[in-house]
């Protein structure tokens, strides 16, 4: 029917798949994205190291293109192991932080503040979706800049090198999808949560940075007051670090951990210990998403 | 006529606080007004029934299904429009409208079609790429109504959707609404503290008074049952005599100030009748009109407590 046709009709079409329903809320949150210039760049700019990265990788293989510019037996002055594979995840990861930090806090705060929500949760979408379709915006881009570049460059590597050297590293493939993606839902669920309980996007954002800048920092403060490294359970980098390092070496670690994710040698937590810190605050993550997400907040 | 509504011990508490308290009733009417002072439970009432509270005890059936166990299915019937601004301030009229008809379940491109159309019919098709952030508040509330009713509800819930509306915005809103519901579409619930947003829109009208029912009435049977309701002013003899005549003959009255007297007609008893016994009495009857029970009256009514007092 025209618009012009001025009258109420009623819809008597085709509804989508109650299932992936959620994906409306990623794809107008892209959508409002790629309208930042600043964001689009951020988000282009940050895989100029994972393409250095496949580029060394490759002149590492081609030893003719070495001979080309002159430096024969480079080669051997860069070796791609795990700490090549460490690097390339503590990096992309530091970028994720950067990323969930500029649009985790624009994710909940705008629905909050004008009152969305009653207008999402009064459709057949739960609350669930609407947590589900908001994590899914950070979790699409996050992955695109950690365990997505990470796992091609392992590809390209194993593609390089031979099937033999791909089953003999298998645990580095683990440890960038399982750590990246450990990495990824600590953020969104952190970004998420603090989006919905501070509505100033600049707060939110900065609030960010603090949680794992000034925790950590306080964290520091306790291991040298105390002459203890449990001060650690209160930096969430360390924390990860730790993590990465056993998935990517299991307990006989030759390295301490990725950069920015570093773990001073003698100071590991126990995995255990890190894994329930970890979930801690995923759940009070989610707490306080469960408190804020409703179709109308109750006075008692 | 199934209940479009039915509410069965219908209990909601926040914390000790009873806010709707065992309603029971079932609404069958096209269009249903849910009428009450601030505080009454309205607000809340539809917020349960969309899922936002919990029942504390009983439940509600929206055309038979149960909103505790078919919650979903419930809000894939309904269109809401809440009483409090609500939208996404940096977003385009029509893109928020494309976006709620999306989640309602709309493929994208019928969304898109359906969110043009509804902001056409509220009257906002040229402002429709404008942010929402800069829509006047008549505006804002046309645009919720468009979000409302982009996806093809069944069941329209109206919460307070003249507030703050100037009155040339007022009747264009009433107006879209009873456009609506004389479409025959669809069913709504208007909930309001206007009695003549109500008067004007509804066909049933539910009464809450301190979270319980107060009345629930038809209002087109209330207006049928009232026609031998009359209202007289007579001069002349005394009124007396005249009442006492018209009480023999089975009226009820009611006398008042200059003359004037509240008479119910048996039923049978023609109103030329009145005028031979005033003849009679030598009273002038200088003025009759047939009186009915207004919203307004009903709802008083409804509001008095066991001892009269409002």
């Amino acid at each position: 029917m025209a618009v012009y046709k001025k009258t109420y009709r009623p819809y008597d079409g085709g509804l989508t798949s109650s299932w992936t329903r959620f994906l409306v809320i990623p794809r107008y949150a892209f959508e409002d994205l790629h309208r930042s210039r600043f964001l689009t760049i951020f988000f282009i700019a940050s895989f100029i190291y994972p393409l250095i990265c496949a580029l060394i990788i490759y002149v590492q293989h081609n030893i003719s293109a070495l001979n080309l510019v002159g430096m024969p037996g480079a080669n051997r002055l860069i070796s791609i192991n795990v700490t090549f594979f460490m690097s390339v995840l503590g990096w992309q990861s530091m970028l994720a932080l950067f990323l969930a930090s500029f649009i985790g806090p624009g994710q909940v705060s705008p629905d909050l503040a004008n009152n969305a929500l009653s207008l999402y949760l009064a459709r057949p979408f739960s609350r669930l979706e609407y947590v589900l379709g908001k994590l899914s915006v950070l979790v699409i881009l996050m992955s695109l800049m950690t365990w997505v570049p990470g796992l091609l460059l392992f590809g390209l590597q194993g593609y390089l090198e031979g099937w033999s050297w791909v089953v003999d590293n298998a645990s580095l493939a683990l440890g960038l999808f399982v750590g990246a993606w450990i990495w990824i839902v600590v953020l969104a669920l952190l970004a998420l949560a603090l989006s919905a309980w501070v509505k100033w996007k600049p707060v939110a954002g900065a609030l960010m940075f603090g949680v794992f800048f000034v925790a950590a920092g306080f964290g520091a403060a306790v291991n040298g007051v105390q002459r203890t490294k449990w001060g650690h359970l209160l930096n969430i980098s360390s924390l990860i670090g730790n993590i990465w390092l056993r998935l990517f070496e299991g307990d006989a670690h030759t390295t301490n951990g990725a950069v920015f994710f570093r773990v001073a040698q003698g100071e590991e937590l126990p995995p255990w210990c890190c894994w329930l810190s970890l979930a801690v605050l995923c759940l009070v993550c989610l707490y306080m998403l469960a408190r804020k997400i409703r179709g109308v907040e109750v006075v008692r | 006529m199934d209940p479009v509504i039915e509410l069965d011990g219908l209990e909601v508490r926040f914390g000790q606080r009873v806010i709707l308290n065992r309603l029971k009733a079932a609404l069958t009417g096209r269009s249903i007004g849910l009428l009450g002072p601030n505080g009454a439970g309205k607000s809340t009432l539809i917020n349960t029934l969309l899922g936002f509270h919990k029942p504390a005890a009983g439940t509600a059936r929206i055309f038979g299904r149960d909103i505790r166990t078919h919650a979903r299915e419930v809000r894939s019937l309904v269109g809401y429009m809440p009483e409090n601004d609500a939208f996404i301030a940096d977003m385009s009229g029509v893109r928020f409208v494309r976006l709620m008809a999306e989640l309602a379940g709309l493929p994208r491109e019928h969304a898109l079609e359906r969110a043009h159309e509804a902001f056409f019919y509220v009257g906002l098709g040229e402002v429709r790429y404008r942010a929402l952030g800069t829509y006047s508040l008549g505006m804002k509330q046309a645009a919720k109504l468009a979000q409302a009713i982009a996806h093809g509800p069944k069941l329209l819930f109206l919460d307070e959707p003249t507030n703050g509306l100037d009155p040339p915005a007022r009747v264009r809103m009433i107006q879209l609404i009873q456009e609506i519901r004389d479409r025959g579409d669809l069913h709504l619930i208007l909930s309001s503290h206007l009695l003549r947003d109500v008067e004007e829109c509804c066909d049933e009208v539910l009464i809450l008074k301190d979270g319980k029912v107060a009345a629930l009435c038809n209002l087109e049977e209330e207006r049928r049952a009232n026609r031998n309701f009359l209202e007289i002013e007579t001069r002349g003899g005394p009124n007396g005599c005249f009442l006492e005549a018209m009480e023999k003959l089975g009226c009820e009255t009611a006398p008042g100030a200059q003359g004037r007297v509240k008479l119910i007609l048996p039923d049978g008893l023609e109103v030329r009748r009145l005028y031979q016994v005033a003849a009679e009495q030598n009273v002038q009857i200088r003025r009759l009109s047939h009186k009915r029970d207004s919203l307004e009256d009903i709802f008083l009514k409804a509001m008095e407590t066991a001892n009269g007092r409002l």
